[in-house]
């Protein structure tokens, strides 16, 4: 596979959130705004790519029975960083953002690239993977941060556009789940086209 | 009907049903005239314009839907998006935003029907998720009551809340029960409709007529409304045995709210509820149980929606256990 595939592929092929469905607990819970939505796929790509990496150069290291501990302890450690980065340049986010910070550790999305794609692969295509799977999931996430901000604040970006209340419900966790529905129907329908202009 | 005879292959002699799905739909919005007819009375012009937009959204979403996203024959003329709409605006208050009546509409019929597949295959019942909906998204607008038999015509109304509010509220702040029952409408006018609340649901024997009508013509059978009532009505009376200070009768409970409305019209929906009679009365009995916990414990003061929409999920799983055994398999 060429290395633009390796990135591109998690843009919107193989798109953590809208295809492969991993990642959904952070991603209902914190979509509330776009910011929201673009801070935490920023920090999730941070981990990604950087696990990715180092998983990589390791891998051989690693005896076959404890690798999912060590890929665990390998992530902890780059989210501690991201979190502690976070709370010291953008503390108004990381308060925001709360406990699905520490939680990217158990992200299925970084443990399932560390386990489906680093563990098999040497150090550049593994990085581009992490920075592709990783670009998809903020680009998800702040899409469907978008919508749920626009529709139920009347906002973009936190500036008020339409002022009163927006449709609450998009606010609320029903919502998250309608817009999920949505996007990923969505997904479905661009990557059938373009699978079909590729046969063609 | 001619297609209907190309499709039997069973063994004759066969008779012919009267049953359509127009006319079934037909049957319900003749079923449903008393209790519009008794909202167009108490609640004046605002009870009109809320049911013809609700009406209107519903047939222009489900027409726009089949024609040009699915690309398939509308099947409006089958009527069930215009039930859809009369029962979404039976549920809404009649000061409601006419923009907030077409943004249900077009929920219930865009997303909690057309998304699963169109009529037949919504596990939920659509005219209700468009009242969940507005509820959740406007609790403002959903919750002011315009007061009954004032300023008929004009949509500006005073409003004043439900009496289950009255009492949920009254409860809350610490007040005894018996000076919160002389505040809301006797017996009798809540038995009438003299009461706030949404447009179908004030009026109790116009209710009853569209329910004499509907058992009349077969289009539902008894189980789900008698039990559902019957149900609620044994719980708030245990609640009220064990704490009659604290607690309304069990009358009370059935007159007020939407609790009559939803077991005639929302919970007897084909589409949403269990197919053996078996499974009717476990659906219907949960349905009374939940309404009475929601509105004894829950943060709202009303729960027949939820109820009825709980249950819904069930459905599916009350028709896999109440399967009728065939004829020499199983028990013996």
């Amino acid at each position: 596979m060429s290395h633009l595939a390796n990135f591109s592929k998690g843009l919107l092929k193989e798109n953590p959130l809208l295809v492969l469905v991993l990642g959904t607990c952070p991603s209902l819970a914190i979509t509330s705004s776009a910011v929201n939505g673009l801070g935490m796929g920023l920090a999730a790509t941070f981990v990604l790519i950087c696990s990715n990496g180092v998983i990589s150069c390791i891998k051989d290291l690693i005896p076959d029975k404890v690798r999912i501990p060590c890929y665990i302890t390998v992530i902890a450690a780059f989210v501690s960083i991201v979190d502690l980065l976070m709370a010291a340049t953008l503390p108004d986010l990381h308060k925001t953002l709360g406990i699905f910070i520490p939680l990217i550790v158990v992200n299925c999305i970084i443990l399932g690239r560390a386990e489906a794609f680093a563990a098999r692969n040497s150090l550049l295509p593994s990085l581009l993977d992490g920075a592709g799977m990783g670009l998809g999931f903020t680009l998800a996430l702040s899409v469907m941060g978008f919508i749920r901000e626009f529709l139920g604040n009347g906002a973009v970006f936190g500036h008020k556009f339409i002022p009163g209340d927006g449709i609450l419900i998009f606010i609320l966790a029903p919502g998250a789940f309608i817009c999920l529905g949505f996007l990923i129907a969505l997904a479905n329908i661009l990557n059938r086209a373009s699978a079909g202009k590729g046969r063609a | 009907m001619t297609t209907a005879r190309l499709l039997v292959v069973s063994q004759p002699p066969h008779i012919p049903g009267p049953f359509s799905t127009r006319r079934i739909m037909l049957d319900v919005l003749i079923a449903l005239t008393p209790a519009f007819l008794a909202a167009l009375y108490y609640f004046g012009v605002g009870a009109f314009l809320v049911t013809a937009t609700a009406v209107v959204c519903c047939l222009a979403t489900e027409y726009l839907i089949q024609k040009f996203l699915l690309r398939k024959e509308p099947t409006i003329n089958d009527l069930s998006a215009v039930v859809t709409g009369v029962l979404l605006a039976m549920n809404l208050p009649s000061n409601i935003p006419l923009g907030m009546v077409a943004a249900g509409s077009i929920f219930a019929i865009g997303i909690a029907k057309m998304c699963y597949g169109g009529l037949g295959h919504n596990p939920f019942n659509p005219a209700l998720m468009g009242r969940v909906f507005l509820l959740m998204s406007f609790p403002v607008a959903m919750t002011s009551w315009p007061k009954p038999l004032i300023n008929r015509f004009s949509v500006d109304a005073v409003t004043g809340p439900t009496p289950l509010a009255i009492i949920k509220e009254g409860l809350h702040a610490g007040q005894p029960l018996g000076e919160l029952m002389p505040k809301i409408p006797g017996y009798l006018d809540l038995f009438l409709g003299n009461r706030g609340g949404c447009l179908g649901e004030v009026s109790i024997l116009a209710i009853l007529l569209g329910l004499a009508y509907l058992l009349y013509r077969q289009v539902i059978t008894w189980h789900i409304p008698v039990i559902a009532a019957l149900s609620a009505f044994l719980l708030s009376g245990l609640f009220w045995i064990m704490t009659p200070g604290s607690t309304p009768d069990p009358f009370f409970h059935l007159l007020t709210g939407g609790l009559i409305f939803g077991i005639v019209f929302m919970a007897t929906d084909y589409t949403t509820s269990p197919m053996t009679v078996k499974g009717m009365c476990f659906y219907a009995a949960a349905i009374g149980i939940l309404t009475i916990l929601i509105r004894s414990f829950g943060s709202y003061p009303e729960g027949m929606s939820f109820a009825i929409l709980i249950m819904n999920a069930f459905v599916p799983l009350i028709n896999k256990l109440c399967k009728p055994y065939r004829f020499g398999e199983g028990k013996i």
